[in-house]
């Protein structure tokens, strides 16, 4: 019962925030709710036992790239208003594919649900032991048969990175600033740069 | 009770917005990318419910390098839009003509 609370509660929030992410007027107001969708379908994973993924949803997702969709938001200085100019022009055709597309959907399920097609029984390799915890059984997955999986995905993120720097590095331009000039800096001795002065009583120092 | 349909439905809703965000969003680059996030996080939600259903963690190591792809794939989508916003000045799908493909 407590369950089945939990579940409409939660599956309401994520739908409704993301039906305002794709409806909100203003970007910023859009990621915020992308936020809140993300967060609930964090409480969804949780319900599921999936703790690990839930975690992670809500550490690389709310973390990481929500705030990097904010800051470019806040970063781009576009006329907003102008870019919804063809949000009623394109609604009636992409309302017609997403019914379509829904449809499809439910009725895939209904027929699962009616009766289901035996895909093989599940053999039981990887099931969670009972007396583990999900970040256990997990990471004992991770880091053993699927090893070369998780090095693929550091790969690709670390290839992510320097493509996103390497996109968005601008050289400085010449003259534009001063640059340090190591080999100059290393030259300078202490007799060019200070100078022993012993002046008279009353007298001021000229440099 | 709470069954994998009721997941399996809650997924394919969130599918079908992100798919009708991008139709609806023609114009704005942001939101197209942000509803890409949601459609990878209904195809998230759905392997972990079914691998709870199955009871097998594949899905959940699955799920996890769907999350790593997405992180990936935003970053490079919002460093793609800076730089075109730097060199045009503006984010509009229908001025993305240049290439004339």
């Amino acid at each position: 019962m407590i369950q089945a609370i939990a579940f409409y509660f939660f599956a309401t929030i994520v739908v409704a925030a993301a039906v305002m992410t794709i409806m909100a007027k203003n970007p910023v107001h859009s990621v915020l709710w992308l936020i809140m969708a993300f967060f609930n379908a964090a409480g969804l994973m949780v319900l599921v036992g999936a703790e690990f993924i839930a975690m992670l949803l809500v550490i690389v997702y709310v973390g990481a790239v929500a705030v990097l969709f904010l800051f470019v938001v806040m970063m781009l200085d576009i006329d907003f208003a102008a870019m919804r100019a063809g949000f009623s022009r394109n609604a009636p055709l992409g309302l017609v594919i997403a019914a379509i597309l829904l449809a499809e959907l439910l009725l895939a399920v209904g027929a699962y649900s009616a009766g289901g097609i035996t895909l093989g029984t599940p053999d039981g390799t990887a099931a969670q032991a009972a007396d583990t915890s999900n970040i256990a059984a997990l990471g004992g997955l991770l880091y053993g048969k699927y090893i070369l999986l998780f090095e693929i995905a550091g790969i690709i993120l670390l290839v992510a990175m320097i493509g996103a720097i390497v996109l968005t590095f601008q050289p400085p331009k010449p003259g534009a600033r001063a640059r340090q000039d190591v080999g100059k800096q290393i030259r300078r001795r202490p007799e060019d740069a200070t100078v022993m002065k012993n002046p008279e009583v009353g007298q001021g120092v000229e440099l | 009770m709470i069954g994998i349909e009721h997941y399996l439905t809650v997924g394919a809703i969130l599918f079908v917005l992100g798919v009708l965000g991008i139709f609806l969003n023609r114009k704005n680059v942001i939101v197209i990318l942000m509803a890409v996030e949601l459609i990878l996080l209904s195809v998230n939600l759905n392997l972990v419910a079914f691998s709870a259903f199955m009871q097998d963690l594949v899905g959940q190591v699955f799920a996890m390098l769907v999350l790593t792809v997405a992180a990936a794939e935003a970053a490079i989508g919002l460093a793609i839009l800076v730089i075109y916003f730097r060199t045009r000045g503006s984010i509009a799908v229908d001025d993305i003509n240049r290439m004339k493909g």
